[in-house]
């Protein structure tokens, strides 16, 4: 193991700048990753705690009977969807409204609001298909005059966490593939340029996993770098985000290990099939 | 010990490089292996080594059969063999006791013991003043030497030597070969490739001459007619 790491190491004084193309390549790919990753983890826990806000709210026709109210009530409660629904008569609706509008609180007069069974949905439930559901059921009965819920901004929150996640994983799929070219590349010429060790390495009776073993802790060390390379610009891009714009999560630390973890298994996985491709060219 | 029985060679472009070779090296002996260019030493000695493999019959190196063996088990027989070549292949960029503890190395010594073997090597092949030189800073000679220590580190029980001398003058020529001979003596087999058939003709070893990949001359004639079977 010595041997493999001392070899490796020359590997990277030989060719400084292939090395660190490498690298770079390495990290632009989790870094598309990463960056896009984190887009995703901050829309989503906005959108949780938008979602644990989300809410249909049914106004009803002024003079409903009591029964249908209730009877509604009932076959709301059923669904799987539906945590709770609540009927605020139009007193109610006044006071809530004038708390929840402060210093507005007297445009309102009694009887201008009307009543309504507010509808709250259960935690899984929060997505536009489920609480669209709801509202299908609720529209069209005769006593209901109107449904209210945000449903554009969740439907628009959701599809840009999906987008984020799409184009990041697209981009570092493309950023992978560019790495697995650049590295390949760079052990083929490692391996060019040692197969003078090579050959006598074989021939002194070095197995063929003892030939492999330097280039695979040159791509492990290409890896873990271009991984924490990656891990620092998304803490940086993070950190100038969260200065001058909003405030940003960062990964926990176990799926910022992973990341790292990832670009030491690219940097490894590479190196293993494209110097066992190239040693089978080499007599 | 290294048996050839029926041996053939055939290349895809080329065709037939060797042409139903049959001998048998025994232990300990000294065999030169002649032959114009393109004859089939070479090839026959990469069968030794296990970089070639037969099209037909078979060999065996010790107890290891050729073509059978596994891809797996040739590093195995290759610590048993030392391997020496016209050009040297030592490393520039180390060395020359860099390039013998290179060889140490690759079979897994114990890192405690790489340094007393390869001063031991060096005074063996009469070059421990030169251990801290790079190879380049050496005669051809003396190159061929560190190449020779390298490939005792095993302590081989043959040694394989394509042309050793080829690039050599007289003297360096004289001083390898007579190294090749203290090797011998000292028990290790040597089947040495060589165009130099003064050297031959001064020395009373067993020759094999190859032309156009057959075996056409055995002056230990006994052994042209070896078996098929082992």
């Amino acid at each position: 193991m010595r041997l493999a790491v001392r070899e490796a190491m020359l590997a990277f004084r030989r060719s400084p700048l292939l090395s660190a193309l490498s690298v770079t390549t390495i990290a632009f790919s989790l870094l598309a990753f990463g960056l896009f990753s984190l887009v995703a983890l901050n829309i989503r826990s906005a959108l949780r705690s938008v979602e644990e806000r989300v809410e249909v709210r049914a106004f009803l026709v002024d003079n409903t009977p009591v029964d249908s109210i209730a009877g509604l009530m009932e076959e709301l409660s059923k669904r799987p969807e539906v945590q709770r629904v609540e009927y605020i008569d139009a007193e109610q609706a006044l006071v809530r409204a004038r708390a929840e509008l402060g210093e507005f609180k007297d445009v309102f007069e009694a009887g201008f609001l009307p009543a309504s069974l507010d509808i709250r949905m259960r935690e899984g439930f929060r997505d536009p298909a489920a609480v669209q559901q709801v509202v299908e059921q609720v529209r069209l009965l005769p006593f209901v005059e109107e449904v209210r819920y945000g449903a554009d901004w969740i439907e628009k929150l959701h599809r840009i966490r999906n987008i984020a996640t799409a184009t990041g994983v697209v981009l570092g799929i493309a950023f992978a593939a560019v790495a697995i070219i650049i590295i390949s590349a760079s052990i083929r010429m490692t391996v060019l340029a040692r197969a003078r060790e090579i050959s006598i390495m074989r021939l002194v009776g070095a197995t063929d996993a003892f030939v492999r073993r330097p280039f695979l802790v040159d791509g492990f060390v290409k890896g873990v770098l271009g991984g924490l390379l990656a891990l620092l610009l998304t803490w940086l891009a993070r950190t100038v985000v969260s200065k001058s714009f909003l405030e940003v999560d960062f990964f926990p630390p176990s799926i910022a290990m992973l990341g790292v973890a990832a670009g030491a298994l690219l940097g490894t996985m590479v190196s293993s099939v494209s110097v066992r491709r190239h040693l089978s060219r080499l007599k | 010990m290294i048996r050839f029985a029926n041996v053939y060679k055939e290349y895809p472009r080329t065709g037939l490089a060797l042409n139903d070779v049959s001998f048998l090296v025994n232990r300990g002996e000294f065999v030169f292996l002649t032959g114009p260019s393109g004859a089939g030493k070479s090839t026959i000695l990469k069968m030794i080594y296990m970089d070639e493999f037969p099209s037909r019959g078979a060999l065996w190196v010790g107890s290891t059969k050729s073509p059978d063996i596994k891809r797996s088990a040739i590093p195995q027989v290759r610590r048993k063999l030392g391997v020496v070549f016209q050009d040297f292949r030592l490393l520039e960029d180390r060395t020359i006791e860099q390039n013998v503890a290179f060889a140490l190395e690759v079979v897994d010594t114990p890192s405690d013991k790489i340094g007393t073997k390869v001063s031991r090597l060096l005074t063996r092949v009469g070059l421990a003043s030169k251990a801290t030189n790079y190879p380049r800073e050496l005669s051809g000679g003396e190159q061929q030497r560190v190449a020779i220590a390298r490939a005792l580190v095993n302590d081989p029980f043959v040694l394989i030597a394509d042309e050793p001398t080829g690039n050599l003058d007289d003297r360096a020529t004289r001083g390898v070969f007579q190294l090749l001979k203290d090797i011998n003596a000292s028990g290790t087999a040597v089947v040495m490739a060589t165009h130099n058939l003064e050297l031959v003709r001064r020395n009373e070893y067993r020759v094999l001459e190859v032309n156009r990949g057959q075996l056409v001359f055995d002056s230990g004639d006994a052994s042209v007619k070896v078996e098929a079977t082992p």
